[in-house]
């Protein structure tokens, strides 16, 4: 699992927010444009390209991009 | 004579395996029809067909979204006086995310099975006259809607469009059509999705009844509807949602 590959991915998602800002360490949740439909098209991005199933409440403790990857790539392992 | 008896009446669920249709399955027995459930898992249509009450129900294990399946499936069938469509999936799915075999999947279970298996009872002549049909829809595409649910949605109410046609259609022999469509219900179909339990809980608050819905309680509006009590109803959609679309 490619650490770029997934901050692109992640940022595909975002529409306000250009690409160039997302980084391992940004924090998401604190994002102006956050919302509970973004929350669901990263579930949604996670589950098409890594057919790894997050459910939102494994998702809610992390809050930096890094974190995420880290408990995806703990699923994928 | 009770209006609301299902005694000598021969009904068709589908998606009897789990959740809404083993309800309606079981509901049904319990007022006195005979029925046929037909569920994609043997073992698990087995064991709904073990707590029908009374005997001569007949279990037919078919894959409805393939055509060919479903269509031998009509041609065994005896006469029957009532159909209740309940076969459905959802999963909650940004329009963004979404692709071509998302959009198919969705409309293939929750539409097109419902349109072909309607169309062939018919042409198969296996509808007696007086049945009644009954079609699993939502509030969700009909009376409000959710993200991640666009496809979900026009499925369901495309259904809704398909029933209200088929209802004027089918008039003339005292066939009805109706739709229900169910809130959120407690089935396995949600505890296996993607919706983690605290998002559950916080969700089930915003319905002014302050829980989902059980599915033997979409089941006895689907009895209703199969009764000879509502023969004057046709062509309606009957919400059972806790009060959420009154907001």
């Amino acid at each position: 699992m490619d650490a770029n590959e997934f901050i692109k991915n992640f940022a595909a998602q975002f529409d306000d927010t250009d690409a160039s800002e997302f980084t391992p360490e940004t924090r998401f949740r604190e994002l102006d444009e956050w919302s509970s439909l973004n929350a669901l098209a990263i579930l949604n991005m996670i589950g098409k390209k890594y057919s790894v199933m997050l459910k939102p409440e494994e998702m809610k403790p992390t809050n930096t991009v890094q974190e995420l990857f880290d408990l995806v790539q703990s699923k994928l392992s | 004579m009770n209006p609301f008896s299902l005694t000598g009446k021969t009904i068709l669920v589908t998606g009897a395996s789990s959740g809404i249709g083993r309800a309606i399955a079981v509901v049904c027995s319990q007022m006195g029809a005979t029925l046929i459930v037909t569920g994609r898992n043997e073992s698990r249509l087995s064991e709904t067909v073990s707590m029908l009450e009374g005997d001569g129900h007949l279990q037919i294990t078919a894959d409805l979204t393939n055509l060919q399946e479903m269509e031998k499936l009509v041609e065994s069938l005896p006469k029957i006086d009532g159909l209740v469509n309940n076969a459905g999936i959802a999963n909650p799915l940004v329009l963004q995310l979404t692709e071509e075999n998302d959009v198919n999947d969705i409309f293939q279970t929750n539409t097109l099975v419902p349109v072909h298996l309607t169309r062939l009872v018919l042409q198969h002549k296996k509808l007696n006259k007086g049945a009644s049909l009954v079609y699993i829809s939502s509030i969700n595409g009909n009376n409000c809607a959710y993200i991640g649910s666009s496809i979900y949605a026009a499925s369901k109410s495309a259904l809704t469009g398909f029933m209200k046609a088929v209802a004027l259609e089918l008039s003339p022999r005292g066939i009805r059509a109706n739709c229900i469509n169910p809130g959120m219900i407690e089935t396995d179909l949600l505890k296996a999705g993607s919706i983690g339990e605290e998002e559950l809980e916080k969700d089930r608050l915003k319905y002014p009844l302050k829980r989902y819905g059980k599915p033997e309680e979409v089941a006895y509006a689907a009895t209703y509807l199969l009764s000879d009590a509502t023969q004057w109803m046709t062509g309606t959609s009957l919400v059972i949602d806790g009060g959420y679309t009154l907001q």
